[in-house]
């Protein structure tokens, strides 16, 4: 069988695979957002407990594997009453294994805003959280954005892991493509060349625009 | 409701730890082979031989921003398709070796920039040979500002050998899934390979940062 036949049987597959990966990419964006920004601010918090939840969540995210992360939800959780969904439970392991990491951005890019900014802001008399919102957080975010770019790549990687728990994305019809055929160079090649052109083509390029945009906003361009 | 038992614990700890072994000399055959391909990567970036960059460069980011788990089943199952069986361990330190050279390459592309110009302009007129130049003068200042980023990986290879059980290496992950289907019990043998996890990498993590300014004091540069 030539490519262009393997393609042309198999190319659905890949395409309902892509698909999956794209959603699963796109969910566990917004919850590793969510997730960086509430627990990098939690962090940074003088109350001990806040600052200690916070940090329980990002040691135990960052010190263990993503699949650790995503069989523990899988299988173990609904030991504690909370079944999840497998597609739920994929991009929430992902989003929450990357939000630990983007916990760490949003954290250093604030700490990372000029020191006058902060004192200058405080001389308005501008209330603490007035103060985040309008000097600090827009500052810090054209500071974090290119390390947010590698983070989303990862993300994006990450996602395939979710085959293992029999999301049918990408990775999996892959591997089921690989089964029926015994064409893995095919199959797992044609794989690897789809996350390439998501990785490389859609999101890098999406990035480097938002980073422009951000930097115009911001009347820094 | 849940129940832990410690009993079932004792039980699966000495497997347990037989796994951490395998999954310690994962980490560690895939970090050397990374440390050397990387260095090899990085270099080959830099040669005046335009299509060889250029082919490096993409490969590099190829393996970058593709799954690093696709890469060990492709690595596993093209081989036999023409004719080259590798075995699970073969294969995994393959796919993961060469994963890690790639991002190591850019670790070491990073710190072979941040050496001056005129360092490699003084070697030049000390009528050094290329080689000598790389390993007296060169690689030596490259190194520490190298360090954050190897350390960071050395780390990041560790988390991500439980993908190798995907293929059949019997490391933590592999291990703790047989437990599983076995006895019907994931709660203990999930929760530990996490608690293992924590209780390596995360003194790791901090042994790398002192080891770092240490270097650093050596070398007298300042922090």
């Amino acid at each position: 069988m030539s490519y262009l036949e393997f393609l042309g049987q198999y190319g659905p597959r890949f395409f309902d695979g892509t698909i999956i990966t794209i959603l699963q990419t796109i969910l566990a964006a917004i919850l590793a957002i969510a997730l960086a920004f509430t627990a990098g601010l939690m962090r940074m918090s003088r109350n001990k407990a806040v600052s200690g939840v916070s940090m329980v969540y990002i040691e135990i995210f960052r010190g263990t594997s993503l699949l650790v992360q995503l069989y523990w939800i899988f299988f173990v959780l609904p030991l504690f009453g909370i079944t999840l969904e497998k597609f739920t439970a994929g991009f929430v392991a992902v989003g929450m294994n990357l939000g630990a990491y983007g916990a760490e951005l949003v954290r250093g890019a604030i700490l990372s805003v000029p020191k006058g900014q902060w004192e200058a802001a405080q001389a308005l008399n501008m209330s603490p959280a007035k103060r985040m919102i309008r000097i600090i957080l827009p500052q810090a975010l054209i500071i974090m954005l290119p390390p947010w770019g590698n983070l989303m790549i990862e993300l994006l990687k990450g996602t395939a892991l979710v085959s293992l728990i029999a999301v049918a994305d990408l990775m999996f019809q892959a591997k089921q493509i690989n089964g029926l055929t015994f064409q893995s160079a095919e199959a797992f090649g044609t794989a690897l060349i789809i996350y390439y052109i998501l990785a490389r083509f859609i999101l890098t390029p999406g990035m480097r625009w938002l980073e422009r945009f951000m930097a115009r906003k911001m009347g820094k361009a | 409701m849940f129940d832990w038992r410690w009993s079932f614990v004792w039980e699966i700890l000495p497997k347990m730890l037989i796994a951490t072994g395998n999954t310690l000399m994962a980490a560690g055959i895939g970090y050397a082979i990374a440390v050397v391909l990387g260095l090899v990567l990085a270099l080959a970036q830099r040669t005046p031989i335009k299509p060889l960059t250029f082919v490096m460069r993409e490969l590099v980011e190829f393996i970058r921003s593709t799954p690093l788990v696709l890469q060990i089943f492709f690595v596993f199952y093209v081989g036999p398709q023409f004719g080259i069986r590798l075995s699970p361990w073969t294969a995994g330190m393959i796919a993961i070796g060469l994963h890690y050279a790639a991002y190591l390459s850019e670790v070491y592309r990073g710190g072979l920039d941040s050496v001056p110009k005129g360092q490699w302009e003084a070697a030049t007129a000390l009528n050094l040979s290329m080689a000598h130049t790389y390993r007296r003068i060169i690689i030596p200042q490259a190194l520490p500002p190298s360090l954050a980023g190897m350390g960071n990986y050395l780390v990041g290879i560790f988390k991500d050998t439980p993908m190798l059980s995907v293929i059949g290496v019997a490391e933590l992950m592999h291990t703790a899934n047989a437990i599983g289907s076995e006895s019907y019990r994931f709660l203990e043998p999930y929760t530990m390979v996490g608690v293992i996890f924590l209780l390596i990498s995360l003194p790791t993590a901090a042994l790398i940062r002192n080891f770092e300014s240490w270097v650093r004091q050596k070398l007298g540069m300042s922090k």
